[in-house]
């Protein structure tokens, strides 16, 4: 498979393709969102306000929809479990929690274990059928959903569970807009981690490799890559993301429960949609996106209730994939035969 | 002088299409052989089956070591590189990521292979940021041999280098096949549609028709067989 895209401006040396009239139109309508927002913070401190909460919220978004990306981009499957993945290792983090250990000692604990685990699920649960067929692999997930649900209700039960506040309950105070440390926290743990996994793809041979293994698997084979080794990697990574959204998403909601993660995947399917699915970066001005929309549409729309944002983002969903497929960023495919 | 290769009585099929029936050939340490043959005989399958891209069965050794058992990755670790046919070139990634790629196996620092690489390659070095995909086809090609080489193979399988490419591009190819061959030893299995190039290139060549080997022979030989001439050669 090639997709290649010829380049309109003779010369552009760039990474991700062609600089073409819809690549503008992305840039141009983020710029336009960029404005919109700015404007709207300036006038109103309850625009302002919304904006916070909703780039907040967003980039926890992002964050599984980053997930999510990692997982398509290798094996061109969603994994529909990568929510409830993230909220049980989010449960693993309270465990280490009651057990002694401090907020950030049960965080980058938890993180290597939903390395290892989201490894051995690859390897365990999707290797086995990921030759046969994509829907193959999309029912083990919906399946390890169901699964993960019941094995965290067996364990913790169904009542609701808090954490200790890794950032404190302090704010900062920007010209009377409120803006919590929580939410400085979890827009910068987010980006840590999202630059830390964009270093290792970009910088490391694991993550050449591992870019190759997705790009080309025959090719990536025949170099030497361990192709299998690498997936099973990605699952992992795409794991330990998802815990880093789960772990940033249990404060901003107060509480842990079994079903806190379920619409988040659903804002982060949206938010991986709208980035083109293929996009990391697209993933995570996605789920800004998404966040902010949503906080300002149910801040100043009364008919849309918190409870109609999940209906509302399946509406804003369908339209992305009415007008553009592919996506903000993405890619589409073009094969020279 | 022992051979680098040998195949004996190598077959392969792709589910129920039996494709090879019993290959047998082999490549001397240091040497260039060419396969020849029209399409359908099972040319690329050969290649394939060496590195481990296709099931197969029979004996296939690369110095000395039975290679049945091994995957492509596992192959190329031994000092295999296969230059797959339509490239394989990663277009997505830059030209710089591909020598990196090309070297995979390798540990440690690449810088002398690139050098190396970039020393019969020269363009190769002003484009290392430059996406492979924004490439021609002839540069992509001529990407996918330096990738191939600055693994430092031991044995480098080229499949249908030619394909697609202008005559002058081929020229240009061949030559520098023939100069890594003479000036670092290096082994080359190579599978050719434009069978007068393979055979100016190489020493030596084997002709399959319908997964068989039906002729072998030093390039003078075949050159000057009737049956070559008539079918590949065209005069």
């Amino acid at each position: 498979m090639s997709s290649l895209e010829t380049p309109a401006i003779p010369g552009f040396r760039g990474r991700g393709g062609a600089l073409d009239a819809s690549t503008a139109a992305v840039w141009l309508f983020l710029l336009g969102a960029a404005i919109f927002l700015l404007i709207g913070c300036l006038q109103s401190k309850n625009f302002a306000q919304l904006t916070v909460e909703g780039i907040a919220l967003g980039s926890v978004y992002g964050s599984l929809a980053l997930a999510l990306v990692l997982v398509y981009r290798a094996t061109h499957v969603i994994n529909f479990a990568q929510g409830e993945l993230a909220m049980f290792t989010t449960y693993i983090a309270y465990a280490l929690g009651l057990r002694g250990l401090s907020y950030w000692e049960a965080f980058a604990a938890t993180l290597a274990i939903a390395f290892v685990l989201g490894t051995v699920l690859q390897v365990t649960l999707i290797r086995p059928v990921q030759h046969r067929s994509a829907i193959a692999v999309v029912i083990v997930t919906v399946g390890l959903f169901i699964l993960i649900d019941g094995i965290v209700n067996w364990i913790w039960g169904g009542d609701f569970k808090s954490m200790k506040s890794p950032f404190g309950f302090g704010s900062f105070d920007v010209g009377g807009v409120v803006i919590p440390h929580l939410y400085v926290g979890m827009v910068a743990v987010v980006f840590a981690s999202a630059v830390l996994v964009w270093a290792l793809f970009r910088f490391t041979k694991l993550g050449l490799g591992m870019r190759a293994a997705a790009l080309r698997p025959a090719a990536a084979a025949l170099v030497g890559v361990r192709v299998d080794s690498m997936l099973a990697i990605g699952w992992g990574l795409a794991a330990t993301l998802g815990a880093v959204a789960g772990l940033m998403a249990e404060p901003s909601q107060l509480f842990l429960s079994s079903t806190m993660m379920q619409p988040i995947l659903v804002y982060a399917f949206a938010a991986a949609v709208l980035g083109g699915l293929e996009s990391p970066a697209g993933a995570l001005v996605g789920g800004l996106l998404i966040g902010v929309t949503l906080t300002l549409i149910v801040g100043y729309v009364p008919e849309i209730s918190s409870e109609m944002q999940v209906p509302f983002t399946f509406a804003v969903l369908l339209l992305i994939l009415l007008i553009k497929p592919s996506g903000l960023f993405g890619r589409r495919e073009v094969r020279r035969v | 002088m022992t051979a680098l290769l040998e195949l004996e009585d190598v077959e392969a099929r792709y589910g129920p299409v039996h494709v090879l029936h019993g290959i047998s050939l082999a490549v001397e340490e240091g040497s260039v052989v060419t396969v020849l043959g029209p399409n359908g005989a099972g040319k690329t399958t050969t290649l394939r089956a060496v590195s481990g891209t296709v099931r197969r069965s029979g004996s296939i050794k690369f110095a000395g070591r039975p290679l049945n058992r091994l995957g492509p990755a596992a192959v190329a670790r031994l000092g295999v590189a296969h230059v797959p046919e339509g490239r394989g070139t990663f277009s997505e990634l830059t030209v710089s990521e591909n020598l990196r790629l090309g070297a995979y196996t390798r540990r440690g620092s690449i810088k002398p292979e690139l050098e190396r690489v970039f020393s019969y390659f020269p363009w190769l070095a002003d484009r290392r940021r430059q996406q492979a995909g924004t490439l021609s086809g002839g540069e992509q090609q001529m990407l996918a041999l330096a990738r191939g080489f600055v693994l430092r193979p031991r044995l480098l399988l080229l499949d249908e280098p030619s394909l697609g490419l202008a005559p002058i591009l081929v020229a240009e190819l061949f030559r520098i096949v023939r100069e890594l061959n003479e000036k670092e030893g290096l082994t080359v299995l190579v599978v050719e549609q434009n069978a007068l190039l393979a055979l100016q290139a190489a020493e030596a060549g084997y002709v399959l028709e319908a997964g068989r080997v039906v002729l072998s022979g030093s390039s003078a030989e075949l050159r000057a067989d009737d049956s070559v001439r008539r079918s590949y050669l065209g005069y």
